[in-house]
């Protein structure tokens, strides 16, 4: 998927007034942090959870290799074959082997972020293979040929109406307004494309080393009968998503889907193991599992390397007050919220994405939510280092910034420089004692007032004894 | 016990009443309250900016004429979160640094955070009368876990009613230079903060971090609310909530 990050600052003007945005917006409050919160307080012991998680996590990425290889001993011994891709377009070239290795013409997906980083269904298209979208949220936006602008509620910058217009359009069939009319219409659209697919594709929760399976966590079904019905299934994932055990999957369940979508467990959790044997009723002949890189291993023992521990539950960006503004589709690429505007910068060059690490006000409602414990904030400020280091911010920023510091050290100038500030600023406030403008702070006063200070600074007032 | 006073660079300069409203609640706690006379700023904001050369020189600074005091108070949370949480791990790479400034961060507190949980004092000076809303500031309540503290002080005054608003722990959009470099992102978040302090007919809205509190005031006053009062909490537990 192409990166347009740099556009972030249109894009939120834009979000800020799309009317219908904002309506869908407004839900993300009841349903994802409501809804955790409903279901979080039954880990009694949740910070430990987390902890444990976290520790799962770490034990893996600081020894990656080894896992790597001990999943794919274990995955080969099962009959699944395993490939390493550097980059998003190996994995397109890979799939676009398998695919016309075993004569494949249509292929049905079940949800992979990690397709969407590749742009898979476009590549797919181009090698002649029909690719049918099944997440029902990710076939709304096929149909719609809009990219998903939440990890976890791809279509959730749509309301019903739109929808129910779509469906209408694409399936030429009497516009429906109920949602189970609505999912009823899907189901049945969508039927003949698992019963006909050549190729089930899907993602990987979790790669799980000591079995040598892909896990998937999901709701609908569709991933079930993506990776059981056709002849072959390609599931596709990022490196860092092994883990040692099931049992250490178990820890990283009880938080997924309590994080992600306020559920106790999701209505599906499916651990695919090697290919169909001779004495199984079902499963597809030819399993192919697809790692991809794409710039996480750069990150492993670098002061960013903690991002990798993400499960991908999406707490984060529910939780935050930018993303809860603006949606997904402003960040500009695959990942939107904190996660993304870390991850997009390390993943896709940080010249490219200037304001991600800066959009951010550092409240911190990621970091207290993520349930591998990722420190958000944290990561963002390293990125702004790496900025300023880079020399990728603004001379006036620097300026200033340089300006503020030596003034903070200099506490004499600094108490003359305040004095003669604020005497100043306290004059332009007038009688209100409020700026309506304030040059070089158009940014504020664009929007807001500036409460005028009391026109004296506490050091020369406490100097004078004055106690108020 | 001796308190060193840290005002901040945002009460010194844009309202020094809430610096002497901390020394009246110190004082008024049994406490002898010390203002360090060449304190400037924390170094937050270089610090949140990528600036991290000159946060260690402000936070070096800060040690030097802090570090003799028993507690160390601060009417912001976000200052105390810098002092206490981000101080130490500017230093996680030199062991003598790093033991004083944990210790230095250990014995720093934020204003409310240190009358409810330290120094206990009885009756607050304030006299409050009438209904007020608590916004709660990010870094004051994720790094340092004030919610509670502010709110038994507030309960305490007879006169005080507090009604909630709802979300009063979302961010108000302010974050330091975030408000200028994202003025129209900050201003739809304080946009959302207001209709939540206006669907509470409170008299005030009152918070314990006055980088926030300019930033909620700047948008009520925009959107025409003259008659929402926009205090500290400091003001309104010390009395000094009225213009001298």
């Amino acid at each position: 998927m192409q990166n347009t990050s740099l556009q972030f600052r249109n894009q939120v003007t834009i979000k800020l007034a799309d009317a219908r945005l904002q309506d869908a917006l407004s839900r993300l409050q009841s349903r994802f942090v409501e809804g955790r919160s409903a279901v979080i307080s039954e880990i009694a012991d949740l910070e430990e959870a987390r902890t444990a998680a976290a520790t799962i996590r770490d034990r893996v990425i600081n020894n990656l290799e080894h896992w790597l290889v001990h999943f794919e001993q274990q995955a080969t011994a099962c009959g699944a074959i395993v490939h390493w891709a550097e980059t998003g377009a190996d994995v397109n070239r890979i799939v676009a082997g398998i695919a016309a290795q075993h004569g494949v013409k249509t292929a049905a997906k079940s949800k992979s972020m990690v397709s969407e980083e590749c742009g898979l269904n476009d590549a797919l298209e181009l090698a002649g293979v029909k690719v049918m979208e099944t997440d029902l949220g990710e076939y709304i936006l096929q149909l719609a040929k809009e990219a998903p602008s939440h990890i976890v509620a791809p279509v959730v910058h749509k309301n019903k109406e739109e929808i129910s217009d779509l469906f209408a359009e694409k399936h030429h069939l009497p516009r429906k307004t109920g949602i189970a009319e609505l999912c009823r219409e899907a189901r049945e659209v969508l039927r003949p494309a698992f019963l006909n697919a050549d190729m089930g594709i899907s993602g990987a929760n979790f790669l799980v080393a000591e079995t040598g399976s892909a896990l998937i966590v999901t709701n609908e079904g569709n991933g079930r009968l993506v990776t059981t019905l056709p002849r072959v299934h390609v599931a596709i994932t990022g490196i860092e998503k092994v883990v040692p055990t099931l049992e250490d999957v178990t820890t990283l369940l009880r938080l997924l889907p309590r994080s992600a979508t306020g559920q106790s467990i999701t209505n599906y959790v499916s651990v695919l193991t090697g290919k169909k044997n001779a004495e199984d009723h079902d499963g597809p002949e030819h399993f192919h599992i697809i790692l991809l890189d794409n710039g996480r291993s750069s990150l492993v023992g670098s002061e960013m390397q903690e991002m990798l521990r993400c499960i991908r539950c999406g707490a984060c960006m529910n939780h935050c007050p930018v993303y809860q503004n603006i949606g997904g589709h402003a960040y500009g690429w695959v990942y939107p919220g904190p996660m993304g505007s870390i991850l997009t910068p390390l993943l896709g060059g940080i010249e490219k994405s200037p304001d991600l690490p800066n959009a951010s006000t550092f409240c911190g409602a990621c970091a207290a939510v993520c349930p591998v414990k990722i420190p958000l904030p944290d990561l963002l400020r390293k990125l702004r280092e790496k900025q300023l280091q880079r020399g990728m911010k603004s001379w006036q920023e620097t300026f200033l910034l340089k300006v503020w510091a030596w003034l903070a050290l200099h506490p004499t100038i600094y108490a003359i420089a305040t004095r003669i500030g604020v005497r100043l600023i306290r004059m332009m406030g007038g009688k209100e004692k409020l700026l309506h403008t304030l040059p070089g702070a158009g940014g504020w006063t664009d929007g807001r007032d500036f409460p005028a200070p009391s026109g004296k600074t506490f050091r020369e007032l406490h100097k004078r004894g004055a106690g108020q | 016990m001796r308190i060193g006073l840290f005002v901040t660079c945002l009460v010194d300069s844009m309202r020094p009443r809430i610096g002497f409203a901390a020394i009246k609640l110190l004082e008024a706690a049994g406490c002898k309250v010390v203002v360090p006379k060449l304190q400037t700023c924390c170094g937050q904001p270089g610090y949140n900016s990528g600036d991290r050369k000159s946060a260690e020189a402000l936070a070096l600074k800060f040690l030097a004429e802090f570090e003799s005091f028993d507690y160390v108070v601060v009417p912001s949370g976000s200052c105390a979160g810098m002092i206490r949480v981000h101080y130490p791990s500017l230093f996680k790479d030199d062991p003598a640094l790093l033991t004083r400034f944990t210790a230095l961060g250990q014995r720093t507190c934020e204003l409310t955070d240190f009358l409810a949980n330290v120094a206990k004092p009885g009756k607050m000076p304030g006299n409050f009368q009438g209904t007020l809303t608590y916004h709660d500031s990010c870094s004051g309540l994720r790094e340092l876990d004030v919610y509670k503290q502010p709110r038994a002080l507030l309960t305490a005054m007879p006169g005080v009613t507090i009604n909630e608003m709802v979300e009063s722990t979302t961010c108000c959009g302010f974050g330091g230079t975030f408000s200028v470099k994202y003025g129209e992102l900050s201003t739809r978040m304080a946009d959302n903060k207001c209709q939540h302090i206006a669907d509470t007919h409170a008299d005030a809205i009152v918070g314990g971090d006055l980088g926030c509190l300019l930033n909620i005031e700047g948008r009520l006053r925009r959107n025409g609310d003259h008659a929402t009062r926009v205090l500290h909490v400091a003001e309104v537990l010390s009395g000094l909530d009225e213009e001298a």
